[in-house]
Order: C-alpha cells, then sequence, then structure tokens
C-alpha cells in the first residue's frame, strides 16, 4: 500500500512541476474549445444539429484525458532510458504494485485535467442541466484515465526510445481521438471509418462522457460502461504483464 | 562466512554469450573488484546477481538468498549505485532519499534521522532542498551513494562508480566507502575501468573478459604473476591489447538524441 502511494505520489510531483507540459496540455484542448466550437458552430448549426458548444465539449474533455493518460504511460520510457527504473525495479517490492501506482498517478493527472476543461468550457457556454452530472461524469473520466495510462504503459514496456513516441502519437494516438466521435458524429460516416469508430474504446468513453453530460446517448450508458470496464481490465492485464518483462 | 556465492554462471542473449560460466566467492566484509574491458559481461554479472536480470543457467546466491528463490531477500540485502545515474531529475534531493526509504519500507522515524546523518556524510545535507536536475555529476554519484546505503546493506554494488568524475571526488568517494567497508563491515563489489583505483581499494580482484573469469587473486598476486608494478600493464597482460567494441545500447542512442536536442540550444 504504501508503495503504491510512493509512486502514485511522485507521478504527481513530476507532473506538477514540469511547467512546460502544463501549460501544453491545458492549452491545447482550450484552442481545440474555441476554434472548433466558435469555427465549427455555425456549420453544425445551420446543418440542424443543434449547438455545437454543447456537442463538442464533452468530447474534447475525452481528448485532454487521452493524450494526459497515454503521455503518463509512456514516462516509462524515460524511466527506462535514464535509469530511474532500475531504481524501483532492484527495490524488494512487486512490479505489480510499481505498475499499479504509477497507473493510478497518471490517471490522477488525467482525471484533473478533464476536470480543468469542464470547467473552461462554461465560460464559453456550456450548459449542464443539473450539478449532479458532473460526479456522473467522473465515472466515464476515471475509465478513459485508467484505460489509457495501461494502454501508454503496455505500450512503453514494448518501445525502447521515444522515436517509437512519434509512431505511437501519429498513427495511434491521434486516430483513436478523430475517429472517436469527439468532434463530429458517427452519422453519415462511410461504412469502413464507422466500424473503425465502433471497434475504438474511446468512441464508448466520448459517448458515455457525452450521454451524462448533455443526455444524449449513441450506444447507451450501459454498453459505453461494459465496454470500457472490460477493455481496461484487459489492458491492466496486458499492462502489468508487458511490464513484468521488462528487463533493464 | 561468504556473502556472494556464484556457481557456473551462464546468460545468453540470443546468439551472444555474455556470460559464459562465471565463479566466485566474496568473504563478507571484502573490497571486491570485477574488472574487465568493455563487454566483458560485468554489468550482466551484476544485473544477474541483483535480480534485474534472469540467469540462463547457474546458481547464485547472495547473503545466503537464492536469486530465484527469494528475490525480495536478495533485494533487501543489497545497495547499488548503477553505471548510470539512476536518480529522478524532477525530485529533489531528500525526495530520492525520501522515495528509496519507503520502497524499502524503512520506518519513518529512522528513515527520517538516516537520510539526515548520510547526506551529512557525502556534504549534501545544505542541498537537500534542491532538484537532482541542478547537480553536478559529482553530486548525483555522491546523492546515490547515500541512497543505497539508507537500508542498511549487507552487500553494496557499484557499477564503475567514478566514471567521470574528477580526482578530488573520485578520492572523496573512495575514501568514503572504504571507511563504510572497515566501520560497518559491508562488502564492497565494484567494478571500474581505473585500474590505479582497483589495486589501490580491493582486497581481491577478478578479471573477466568474453564472458569468463581469467584471473582472480590479490592485486599483489596479479601483478607478480605478470612480472610488472602496475595492475594495469598486469590488465592488458592477460586481456591483451585490442581494443573491444560494444553494441550501442538504447541509453546510448537516447543520449545522442538528448544531446542533438541540446546542442540546437
Amino acid at each position: 500500500m504504501n508503495t503504491i502511494y510512493i509512486l502514485w505520489l511522485r507521478q504527481l510531483k513530476r507532473s506538477i512541476r514540469s511547467k512546460s507540459r502544463i501549460i501544453g496540455s491545458l492549452s491545447q484542448p482550450i484552442l481545440f474549445l474555441l476554434a472548433m466550437g466558435f469555427g465549427l458552430g455555425p456549420v453544425f448549426q445551420k446543418a440542424g444539429e443543434g449547438n455545437y458548444i454543447q456537442f463538442l465539449t464533452p468530447g474534447i474533455i475525452a481528448m485532454s484525458v487521452l493524450f494526459s493518460a497515454v503521455f503518463s504511460g509512456i514516462d516509462i520510457i524515460w524511466d527506462k532510458q535514464f535509469g530511474f527504473l532500475k531504481e524501483t525495479l532492484a527495490a524488494p517490492v512487486s512490479r505489480m504494485e510499481i505498475m499499479i501506482g504509477r497507473t493510478l498517478g497518471g490517471a490522477t493527472i488525467s482525471i484533473f485535467q478533464g476536470f480543468f476543461v469542464l470547467g473552461i468550457s462554461f465560460l464559453i457556454g456550456f450548459k449542464l442541466e443539473s450539478i449532479s452530472m458532473i460526479f456522473e461524469s467522473f465515472i466515464f473520466i476515471f475509465l478513459i484515465a485508467i484505460l489509457f495510462t495501461a494502454f501508454g504503459t503496455a505500450l512503453a514496456s514494448v518501445l525502447d526510445d521515444m522515436h517509437g513516441f512519434q509512431m505511437v502519437m501519429n498513427f495511434l494516438v491521434m486516430p483513436l481521438f478523430f475517429l472517436s466521435g469527439a468532434i463530429f458524429s458517427f452519422s453519415g460516416l462511410p461504412k469502413a471509418l464507422e466500424i473503425i469508430a465502433k471497434i475504438n474504446p474511446l468512441s464508448y468513453g466520448v459517448d458515455g462522457l457525452r450521454g451524462v453530460l448533455t443526455g444524449v446517448y449513441q450506444f447507451g450508458f450501459l454498453t459505453d460502461f461494459m465496454v470500457l470496464s472490460v477493455i481496461t481490465l484487459v489492458l491492466l492485464i496486458v499492462g502489468s504483464y508487458l511490464f513484468s518483462k521488462i528487463e533493464v | 562466512m561468504k556473502i556472494i556465492q556464484v556457481k557456473n554462471l551462464v546468460k545468453n542473449f540470443k546468439k551472444i554469450k555474455a556470460v559464459d560460466g562465471i565463479s566466485f566467492e566474496i568473504e563478507k566484509g571484502e573490497i571486491f573488484a570485477f574488472l574487465g574491458p568493455n563487454g566483458a559481461g560485468k554489468s550482466t554479472t551484476i544485473k544477474i546477481l541483483t535480480t534485474l536480470l534472469e540467469k540462463t543457467d547457474g546458481e547464485v546466491i547472495v547473503n545466503g538468498f537464492d536469486v530465484d528463490k527469494d528475490p525480495d531477500d536478495v533485494r533487501r540485502s543489497f545497495g547499488i549505485v548503477f553505471q548510470d545515474p539512476s536518480l529522478d531529475d524532477e525530485l529533489t534531493a531528500w525526495e530520492n532519499m525520501e522515495f528509496h526509504g519507503a520502497l524499502y519500507k524503512v520506518p519513518k522515524k529512522i528513515r527520517r534521522e538516516r537520510i539526515k546523518q548520510l547526506l551529512e556524510i557525502v556534504e549534501l545535507w545544505d542541498r537537500k532542498d534542491s532538484l537532482v536536475k541542478t547537480f553536478s555529476g559529482g553530486m548525483k554519484r555522491r546523492l546515490e551513494i547515500a541512497r543505497g546505503l539508507l537500508h542498511h546493506p549487507k552487500v553494496f554494488f557499484l557499477d564503475e562508480p567514478t566514471i567521470g568524475l574528477d580526482p578530488q571526488t573520485r578520492n572523496h568517494i573512495w575514501s568514503y566507502i572504504k571507511k563504510l567497508n572497515k566501520d560497518e563491515g559491508i562488502t564492497i563489489f565494484f567494478t571500474t575501468h581505473y585500474m590505479e583505483e582497483a589495486d589501490l581499494v580491493s582486497d581481491r580482484v577478478a578479471i573477466v573478459d568474453r564472458g569468463k573469469i581469467i584471473k582472480l587473486g590479490t592485486p599483489t598476486e596479479l601483478k607478480a604473476e605478470a612480472k610488472t608494478d602496475s595492475l594495469e600493464k598486469a590488465f592488458l597482460h592477460f586481456t591483451g591489447y585490442a581494443i573491444r567494441d560494444e553494441s550501442a545500447s538504447g541509453i546510448d542512442k537516447m543520449r545522442m538524441v538528448k544531446n542533438r536536442g541540446k546542442s540546437k540550444l
């Protein structure tokens, strides 16, 4: 328990101290909200789809949680390269504890980030019908955060250096975001893209978050919750396995 | 009492035989130097002895515990200073110590006392709240030594502890390690490329080459056998003059990338 706590604390301290990372990860979602929200808003409205800010906000929250979670998982590559991982692996603690502590740390930061974006969205006109929705949204923000931190951890366990990281961003994380229904709905998508969107776990996160915050679901609460939970569990198991196989 | 027992240790990486049947025993309280050219299998051996790497074959006992059967007992028995820095740059010196103490479950009160004591010994107490990334190479090494001792290990592994340090710092670090060995009876197992260092401090020396121990004895014995007055000459006598290649590890590649970024600034 102590081990998990100290690793969690370390992740938090690192994140809070990295000013450039904080500024970067907070300004990016704001930019997306402003540029897309106001830029595409009128088009969205003309097409008869309603208020775009209402539609977009849950998607951008999911995006910021996704990026932050994958990043903190991938952080292991740095620890691997610059030695700190050896310090933890040579200690008399189980790798499972190390993995859990790190994952919770990364997820905590991502959750904060998600709620920060939610807070910002109120300033540009996002409206909630009731305050209790914020608590419900926690379920999905939490699941997205854990799922993608575990995903990042699994990737980092098999990648040797930061070169692979660019690949991950371009070929995995960006498509995950763009094809998740975060910025546009699936209706009217070509069949092939729709299939990809439906096997994308983030789609269920975005849908769940949008459903809880605005009442509009595509798949439904239970489907979203179940899909995310199952995939999170699988990724945690795969991530722990790959992490336990790391040799330094 | 034997604190380390290694029998027929073998480690294969895909096609390469990194360690090829090494055997040795180390007495409690000994200062043991593990010398060899690049790629001889020194770091691989240390990684196996410290449970970071699984061996292919053989038997390794540290402080009476088998590395395969009781890895956590082995881990509690040793402290280590790795070849590459393994501190968290984004944490302070004190936080790095605190983190280590918590991982090794040293009770809080004792932990705080020892951290103060150790940081004072390595002369870093007044910098305890500075981030490690502001430290020089020598300061980082001193901090790593202090950290490695926090849980009172029986064996202290040092993989090239003085690489890249100036003579003053090296001298300082060695006098501290020797004092530790004398006062606390901690067994020291170290590697180095500085032969005069090994000659001065070690009780016994093992020379490894191509995954095998080719010589084992006191510095005096080895020098006598090679009929020379310096351990460096003896070392070259036994291992030859050819330059060895070591394939670049991920860390080396990473450093290149990091430095490239720096030079642009």
